[in-house]
């Protein structure tokens, strides 16, 4: 009984990294796709499989959609020439990717992504670990990202990787404000007095049953999804990388499985965003705003919980790209203005107005 | 000198300041090409159509008799900018090809580099006897730089006969049997 | 050679500019003079052949000034000035001279169309062979047809076909369809090369240049034809269909042939020389020269070249040669076989070394048969240098068998061989492992084999210097094409190996920079001549201290010693 509540866990934990990990090879392959379609191309469509993609219509159907291209790029990645330059701080160089995809990968462990029915009629959420101070967690946790990106510019010993590295220091330093102080509202409304929810994202959820937050607190999450852009350092923000004047940014001096680090963290900030910004702003997996959930108590609500969930999470993702090619690139002094002098004073006033209307339904009740 | 006209500058109103609207539209017109067909050419299977006056790799051509129609005049070797082009003259031996003992000359060595060439078809203008041809191909690959210079057979075999009808040197020829002397 | 500095001018008006000729000089020239690249064309006249006339290009219209029949009286025209009499129709430049008051148009509307009406007629029955002609680019049928020519042709009937191909000679190839006419070839045989070997035959178009029966185009100067043929009818046999002439580099150059010194051109493209042709001196070779000479640059490219610096065999840098080279010359007991074949700048040095040496000085003549017009007895390009230079005094023997005396007898260690083959002059090869050898050659051979020291030098195609010719004028020849890699130029190394013998250094590495010693070392020399100085004509040197030697060369085109001797008399006299 110990060994299993041991184990259990770990093998969640791996199913769900294994899960995670197989999503952001295939949100590498969806910007790949999204982009040549925006562009009227037609993207990754040679890389076939040996069996799978011999099979007659299924097979070619497949391939020109690109499934296997994950595959390919990944044994690319794995199997290029390691180069490292000869003028990196090694021990850092090499820590960095490690330490950009860490805290990506560790955040998932409190997203709750579905729900089920305990046997004693309580919904409970399906979530790695339901910690009361969730939200806080991850915020913690995912600043840490930031690190990596420091790390990898200020060991590359070059040039461009460092001025990536400042930039994107000052860029997450800037809307961490914004993001922090606007997500605020939304757990004034949701952490009711007396909920036993505090700082958890399934107490959000659950308050989102009938509303979604995005249509209340629509200021606090346009605020939040500018901020996530930023935060994941996405076009119109990815002032870390910016190739057209820092050549490649912070991985410049970066190439092979290291490269493939950073790139794989970076779709991951992307899910995570995207997850996060499903949960706080649009209900998670409650079905559509005013309409009770359909989703049965048995195995198959849970299923359906999670499969409304990712889609929803697919939809930022997409929306994630789709936004990536179509706006340009934010001069750096522009993203810093716009981080201090719109969305700072915008998400207080917003906290101050909530809060004041918090305090005058308060005292109408009473 | 010319008065300058200052255009006033419509101010913004606060929907566009936001940039609100304008990243709506924005999104509106990607998703639109979104589903527009591809324009993507799947290269290798699917090939464009060469026009009849593009200029690719510079070839010799033959006669519609199969002869060798270069004279090596080396005028194309003179009028190439990137000094591509190299010819060493040759006389035709009488006794081997008494059919083309009137034509003289013939270019013992043909190459032309294409590492240094660049396509402008000054060659092909220059040529007295239509020999060179900048025709329809504009694939060009090797692994070493000798690879990629094409000597006079490779450019034979690129280039193919051309359906031309002068037959200058039969002409000339002709008129020899014919006998005008005295 | 007759100073004659006496010379009557004529003032004559060319298309309203009045100009000053010499007495006696023809249209064509008097035109040149005018300068401003005015030219009459012209096909069938040469400056140095007699006047044919017969190609009707350098028609221009002239007109006299009017005269009264009966009483010789001016005509003047309204106001005051002398009226001209043009006539009626165009007359032919080159068979016109220059007279008192001539006035003549060279670009009237008639010229122009009498011009173009013989184009015209010249290129009916013209070959369109210019892709395969080799005198493209330097034809002048392709020149006035291009700007005097209609650039169209009317003539729709066939052409005459003509015999292609036909070999003149050993080394001259004629294509009768693109000849016309114009007999400089015929009159160049006669009077210049006095073998009178060619001629026309048949009427009209059917005109035809051959040899006469049984004679064939075989005389030593027979590729002067193909050079001033104007069109591409007489071609080298050697030079045809090998390179377009627009892609030759030209360079003025000097033949080593004889001791005529014949001004050449090197044509050469891409360190390949093509072929040697000569340049225009009144003063030494007209506008000829010998086949022979233009020969000589594939002895230097087939024969077996000296390319690296060695000694003992082992290759080396030519700085360490030049050490172990002083090192056996300070020795003492040297003997010096220098050469008339080396430059004026290599002789001076080479005087140098054997000063700094102690070391005697031995030439060696070489003579041959002479043939009166361009090839001399002396067949060294340069005695009369190393007589200025110094380096010798009395004319040399032809053989070595003074040195070859001196080294059995012990006398000499050390030799010092430039360019000469000893083993075919004297000194046997037995005797020459006696001493120790420094040879200075271009090609290998006896030896070079057993020397001690060798090093390579360059050929007269590659390398910069100056000659003295046979009536003692200085001539200035430029490499044109490079010579073997890491060879020096001759006259630096024996500069350097002259300052290894002496403490004194010798600031130069340009050929400029030697001639300021050579310049004051060199009576002969004015103190301020520098070799880019010398003109392209040369410079007459005194020859006076030399006038009593012996010398081998007899009469021929330009030098008769006799005559000249006398000259330098006169000269000295007044």
């Amino acid at each position: 009984m110990d060994t299993l509540a041991i184990l259990l866990p770990i093998a969640f934990a791996l199913a769900m990294i294994s899960v995670f990990m197989g999503l952001c090879s295939y949100s590498v392959l969806a910007e790949r796709k999204v982009s040549s379609w925006i562009q009227g191309r037609v993207g990754p469509n040679r890389t076939r499989l040996p069996l799978i993609g011999h099979i007659p219509i299924l097979g070619n159907l497949l391939t020109g959609l690109g499934i296997f291209q994950p595959a390919a790029d990944g044994l690319k990645f794995l199997f290029k020439e390691e180069i490292t330059p000869g003028h990196v701080n090694k021990f850092y160089y090499y820590l960095a990717p490690i330490v950009a995809l860490a805290p990506a990968l560790t955040t998932m462990v409190v997203l709750p992504f579905g729900r089920y029915v305990d046997p004693n009629g309580v919904v409970q959420p399906l979530v790695l670990a339901n910690i009361e101070i969730g939200m806080l967690f991850i915020l913690g946790i995912s600043s840490l990202g930031v690190y990596g990106i420091v790390l990898a510019g200020w060991s590359s010993n070059s040039k461009y990787p460092f001025l990536g590295a400042i930039r994107s220091s000052a860029q997450m330093i800037s809307y961490e404000l914004a993001m922090g102080l606007a997500i605020l509202p939304v757990f004034m409304w949701s952490a009711a007095p007396g909920s036993e929810h505090g700082m958890s994202l399934f107490g959000v959820i659950e308050a989102q049953e009938t509303v979604w937050l995005a249509l209340w607190q629509p200021l606090s999450a346009l605020i939040f999804l500018v901020a996530v852009f930023a935060e994941t350092n996405r076009l119109p923000f990815d002032m870390a990388e910016s190739e057209t004047d820092l050549v490649g940014g912070f991985h410049t001096e970066y190439g092979c499985f290291k490269f493939g680090l950073f790139f794989v963290a970076e779709y991951a900030h992307v899910i995570m965003g995207s997850a996060l910004f499903v949960c706080l702003f649009l209900g998670g997996w409650n079905f559509l705003p005013g309409l009770a959930n359909p989703w049965g108590d048995g195995l198959f609500g849970t299923v359906l919980s999670v499969v409304w969930f990712m889609s929803k999470v697919f939809f930022m993702i997409f929306f994630f790209i789709w936004v990536r090619w179509t706006l340009p690139r934010f001069r750096y002094d522009q993203v810093m203005s716009l981080g201090w002098k719109i969305l700072l004073p915008l998400a207080i006033a917003n906290l101050v107005f909530n809060t004041l209307l918090i305090a005058l339904i308060d005292t109408i009740n009473a | 000198m010319a008065k300058t006209k200052v255009l006033e500058r419509k101010p913004l109103t606060f929907a566009e300041k936001t940039f609100i609207p304008q990243i709506l539209g924005g999104l509106k017109t990607t998703a639109k090409t979104l589903f527009q067909k591809n324009i993507t050419l799947q290269y290798p299977e699917e090939r464009p159509a060469i026009p009849d006056n593009y200029r690719g790799v510079p070839t010799l051509v033959k006669d519609p008799n199969g002869r060798e129609k270069c004279v090596s005049c080396q005028l194309c070797e003179f009028v190439c900018p990137p000094k591509a082009i190299r010819i060493q003259p040759g006389e035709i031996d009488a006794e081997a090809d008494p059919d083309r003992a009137h034509v003289e000359k013939a270019p013992k060595e043909f190459d032309i580099n294409m590492l240094r060439c660049i396509y402008c078809g000054l060659c092909q203008e220059v040529c007295p006897e239509e020999a060179i041809f900048l025709q329809d191909i504009f694939t060009l690959s090797g692994y070493s730089r000798e690879e990629l210079v094409n000597n006079k057979q490779k450019l034979y075999e690129l280039g193919g006969t051309l359906p031309d009808q002068h037959y200058k040197w039969d002409k000339k020829k002709s008129a020899e049997a014919k006998g005008n002397a005295h | 050679m007759k100073v004659d500095s006496i010379v009557d001018y004529v003032t004559i008006n060319i298309d309203g500019q009045d100009v000053d000729v010499p007495k006696g000089t023809n249209i064509i020239e008097a035109v040149k003079r005018v300068g401003k690249g005015k030219e009459v064309p012209h096909y069938c006249y040469h400056p140095k052949l007699s006047i044919a006339g017969n190609c009707r290009m350098c028609m221009v219209e002239m007109g006299m000034p009017m005269r009264d029949r009966a009483t010789g009286e001016a005509i003047l025209d309204e106001d005051g000035v002398q009226k001209i009499g043009w006539m009626p129709k165009p007359t032919i430049g080159c068979a016109t001279n220059a007279a008192p008051g001539m006035h003549i148009r060279t670009s009237s509307d008639m010229v122009k169309e009498s011009r173009n009406g013989v184009t015209e007629f010249l290129l009916i029955n013209h070959p369109l062979d210019c892709p395969i002609c080799d005198q493209a680019g330097e034809c002048r049928l392709q020149e006035f047809s291009a700007e005097h020519g209609r650039g169209y042709s009317r003539f729709i009937e066939d052409k005459n076909v003509k015999p292609k191909r036909t070999k003149l000679g050993p080394r001259v190839t004629l294509d009768d369809e693109r000849c016309i006419l114009c007999s400089r070839c015929i009159r160049f045989s006669k009077e210049i090369a006095d073998d009178d070997v060619l001629g026309f035959v048949d009427r009209g178009t059917y005109s035809t240049l051959t040899c006469y029966p049984g004679k064939e185009l075989a005389n030593n100067y027979s590729l002067n034809t193909v050079d001033i043929c104007p069109v591409g009818a007489l071609t080298s046999t050697d030079f045809r269909f090998k390179m377009r002439v627009w892609f030759l580099k030209r360079t003025q150059s000097i033949c080593t042939e004889s001791s005529v010194g014949a001004n050449t051109e090197i044509w050469s493209r891409e360190g390949k020389i093509y072929r040697i042709t000569p340049r225009r001196n009144d003063a030494v070779n007209d506008t000829w020269m010998t086949d022979s000479g233009r020969a000589l640059f594939k002895a230097v490219e087939e024969g077996d070249r000296l390319t690296h610096y060695t000694i003992d065999g082992v290759h080396k840098t030519s700085a360490e040669t030049v050490v172990a080279a002083a090192e056996l010359l300070k020795a003492g007991k040297v003997a010096i076989v220098g050469s008339a074949q080396s430059s004026v700048e290599e002789q001076f040095y080479c005087k140098a070394i054997a000063e700094r040496s102690d070391a005697s000085v031995a030439l060696v003549s070489h003579i041959g048969e002479a043939d009166g017009i361009l090839l001399s007895e002396d067949r060294t390009p340069n005695l009369r240098g190393a007589l200025v230079n110094g380096l010798i005094n009395t004319l040399p023997s032809q053989d070595l068998s003074e040195v070859a005396k001196q080294i059995e007898s012990g006398a000499v260690d050390t030799l010092l061989v430039i360019h000469e083959d000893v083993t075919m002059l004297g000194i046997s090869a037995e005797l020459l492992k006696k001493v120790k050898v420094i040879y200075i050659g271009l090609l290998a051979n006896d030896v070079s084999e057993g020397a001690a020291i060798v090093i390579p030098s360059l050929s007269v195609f590659e390398k910069d210097g100056s000659f003295v010719n046979q009536s003692f004028r200085l001539q200035r020849f430029k490499a044109a094409i490079p010579g073997p890699r890491g060879v020096v130029s001759d006259f630096m190394v024996l500069e350097h190996i002259a300052e290894a013998l002496a403490d004194e250094k010798i600031p130069s590495g340009s050929i400029d920079a030697a001639w300021e010693f050579i310049a004051q070392g060199v009576s002969q020399f004015a103190d301020d001549l520098r070799w880019t100085r010398i003109p392209e004509e040369g410079i007459e040197l005194d020859p006076s201290e030399f006038l009593d030697l012996a010398f081998v060369e007899t009469k021929n085109l330009k030098y008769d010693p006799v005559a000249f001797k006398e000259a330098q008399a006169a000269t000295a006299e007044a």
